[in-house]
């Protein structure tokens, strides 16, 4: 009862800020004026809170339970694409002045049919985390009320839709901000209570030569799909569409650097818990799926007490539905509606439509693999399309046009099309299976590959404002240079 | 070299105040010429390198862990304080690892904007 509760509550809750949001921000440009009181904290936080989905809050936990240590790759490349986006990414990003991907891509390119396939991949990635979230949200309340999965999507799917076609939940960093801190406390103070149970139940440990505790084993190839999933996560970070947005809020480009700091430090504190409660599940024979994160606070801390901590767990997770889900469909709304629609209010409201239908109605018919594992595959298409066309364009002053072109083509066509027949005719066996669950050690090197060679080959076809995007990218913003006169187009 | 007359700015002297001083560094940049250019193209080589290198580190520390547990079996069973070894370091300590290799990086990055800041905004003491 306690936890349907919960649920409601986080629920209510969001729809009631985001009714409360349209008075505090209602037009695009007062969230431009907004974002530059925000500081580092805030917006670090905000970072976090939308960029930890379910995949992290129950996901990583499950899988860690179920395939032992080689998982413990996945919130490391988690927090580390931030690394990688720090160092190669996030001040020039900032100081293009883009909004969105396809933004960039306008501003450092020129042209109007990069800027669109770009459009097409960003809604493609946005599918493709969403619907795992849909679809474990319908796991979890299955498993707290009995009702069949689609139940539970729907729900979210709906609160979701309201809270963006209402205008609150985006414009809002604080309420982003604060869902950080309500999935921080919502796994760790239960974690808190666990071990102590752990520790007075004489602190049970591994069976000797117990090999799920070992690295490298388990899988068909395991070495391989080690090393592809940490190619997927840590370069694929930089292009997710819902992180990027909120790389505007920062005022200037070493603000940019000093959030992506921050970000840093929150996710590792984050990801310092799914490992336990994965390590805690085997110990005490947990049964191996997504939800072991709900189950665990009840199996070692009985009574009001436990009860209490699985509403709070379950709370956490559907605050993890909800953030993530809202922010991505903002994300996935403003770009149909911006490139494939005509713009304005009305366009945003149909495109919001759209942008939750879609994946619902993936969630109902695709195979349901592991949150994590799909979240997984979203990381290697954006490893292998976004990746390249973001560190090449801040670094490379040769990238054309066609380059470009050629190696979103490849590289997000490659990855899509393993992305496809792993979620509707997987699982494959063997090195098939292996390349396809996790291609990107192979399709990010093609499509930077691509990217290089066609951009040599033709050399004419270079934008024409190059050499003043690149002092727009990478000159501080104290000095008094000309940057060109670019700007996002604002809905 | 020698021949080009200083250049000098005109205007009125009504005009004058309003004008915000212009560097004559920054100008090279804005108006692109061969200078300029390399003005720029050292500072995104400084970055470029920086970045660089911190990814280099990162790729040995994260590419040399899987490597090290494959060449070396009896790692991935080694124990510190009853806890397994390959845990203690991928669950525990990179995340401390990662944040400092940041906190580094970001203090370098503004370290180079600001020498690059001060190269092209001090006032040129010789002729090119």
């Amino acid at each position: 009862m306690s936890q349907i509760a919960a649920v409601v509550l986080v629920m209510l809750a969001t729809v009631l800020i985001g009714a409360f949001g349209i008075r505090v921000s209602r037009t695009t440009s007062d969230f431009y004026v907004a974002s530059r009181t925000v500081s580092p904290l805030w917006n670090a936080s905000a970072i976090g809170g939308e960029y930890l989905s379910a995949a992290s809050f129950l996901g990583v936990a499950g899988l860690i339970l179920t395939f032992g240590a080689d998982m413990l790759w996945l919130p490391v490349g988690w927090t580390g694409g931030y690394l990688v986006l720090l160092v190669l990414v996030s001040a020039p990003l900032r100081r293009s002045g883009a909004y969105t991907l396809p933004d960039f891509a306008e501003a450092r390119l020129e042209s109007m049919t990069v800027r669109r396939l770009s459009s097409v991949l960003v809604v493609l990635i946005g599918w493709l985390y969403l619907m795992p979230q849909f679809q474990s949200a319908g796991l979890v309340f299955r498993t707290i009320t009995g009702a069949p999965p689609w139940v539970g999507s729907l729900l979210v799917a709906g609160v979701v839709a309201v809270n963006v076609l209402s205008g609150g939940m985006r414009s809002i960093t604080f309420v982003q901000a604060f869902q950080y801190w309500l999935k921080l406390t919502a796994l760790g103070v239960p974690l808190a209570f666990m071990l102590v149970a752990w520790w007075s139940d004489g602190r049970p440990g591994l069976v000797p030569g117990d090999e799920w505790a070992l690295p490298l084993h388990g899988q068909d190839h395991p070495v391989y799909e080690t090393y592809s999933l940490i190619v997927a996560t840590f370069l694929g970070t930089m292009g997710l569409p819902h992180v990027l947005v909120r790389f505007y809020t920062n005022p200037d480009g070493r603000a940019a650097r000093r959030t992506t700091l921050l970000v840093l430090t929150l996710l590792g504190a984050f990801y310092l818990m799914p490992a336990v409660y994965g390590y805690l599940g085997h110990v005490y024979g947990m049964a191996e799926s997504d939800t072991v994160v709900i189950a665990l606070p009840g199996r070692l801390v009985g009574g009001p007490v436990g009860e209490f901590l699985t509403a709070l767990v379950t709370a956490g997770a559907f605050a993890a539905f909800l953030s993530t889900s809202s922010g991505l469909t903002v994300s996935v709304a403003g770009v149909i509606a911006q490139d494939m629609l005509r713009g304005g209010v009305r366009a945003f409201r149909v495109a919001t439509v759209l942008a939750v239908l879609v994946p619902l109605a993936l969630a109902g018919v695709a195979r349901s693999l592991p949150v994590a594992t799909v979240v997984g595959l979203a990381f290697a298409v954006a490893a292998s399309s976004f990746c390249p066309l973001l560190v090449l364009g801040i670094w490379w002053r040769r990238l054309t046009t066609v380059g470009a072109m050629a190696g979103l083509l490849t590289g997000g066509g490659l990855a899509c099309a393993a992305v496809v027949v792993t979620i509707i005719g997987g699982p494959h066996d063997g090195w098939a299976g292996s390349l396809l669950a996790q291609p990107a050690a192979w399709t990010v090197p093609v499509a930077f590959a691509v990217m290089v060679v066609v951009s040599l080959l033709t050399p004419s076809r270079m934008p024409r404002g190059v050499a003043r995007t690149m002092v727009r990218l990478h000159t501080p913003e104290t000095l008094n240079v000309d940057r060109g006169d670019w700007h996002p187009r604002v809905m | 070299m020698t021949g080009r007359p200083k250049r000098v700015t005109v205007t009125s002297p009504r005009t004058a105040a309003a004008r915000r001083p212009r560097h004559p560094l920054t100008r090279e940049i804005d108006e692109q010429t061969r200078l300029g250019e390399v003005y720029m193209r050292s500072l995104v080589r400084t970055q470029f390198r920086l970045a660089l290198f911190v990814c280099s580190v990162l790729a040995c520390v994260v590419g040399g862990l899987p490597l090290l547990f494959l060449l070396a079996p009896e790692l991935r069973e080694a124990e510190v304080l009853g806890l397994p070894l390959p845990w203690v370091v991928l669950a525990g300590l990179i995340y401390p690892a990662l944040v400092g290799g940041a906190w580094l990086y970001v203090r370098q990055a503004e370290r180079n904007e600001r020498d690059f800041a001060d190269l092209v905004e001090a006032p040129m003491k010789t002729e090119p």
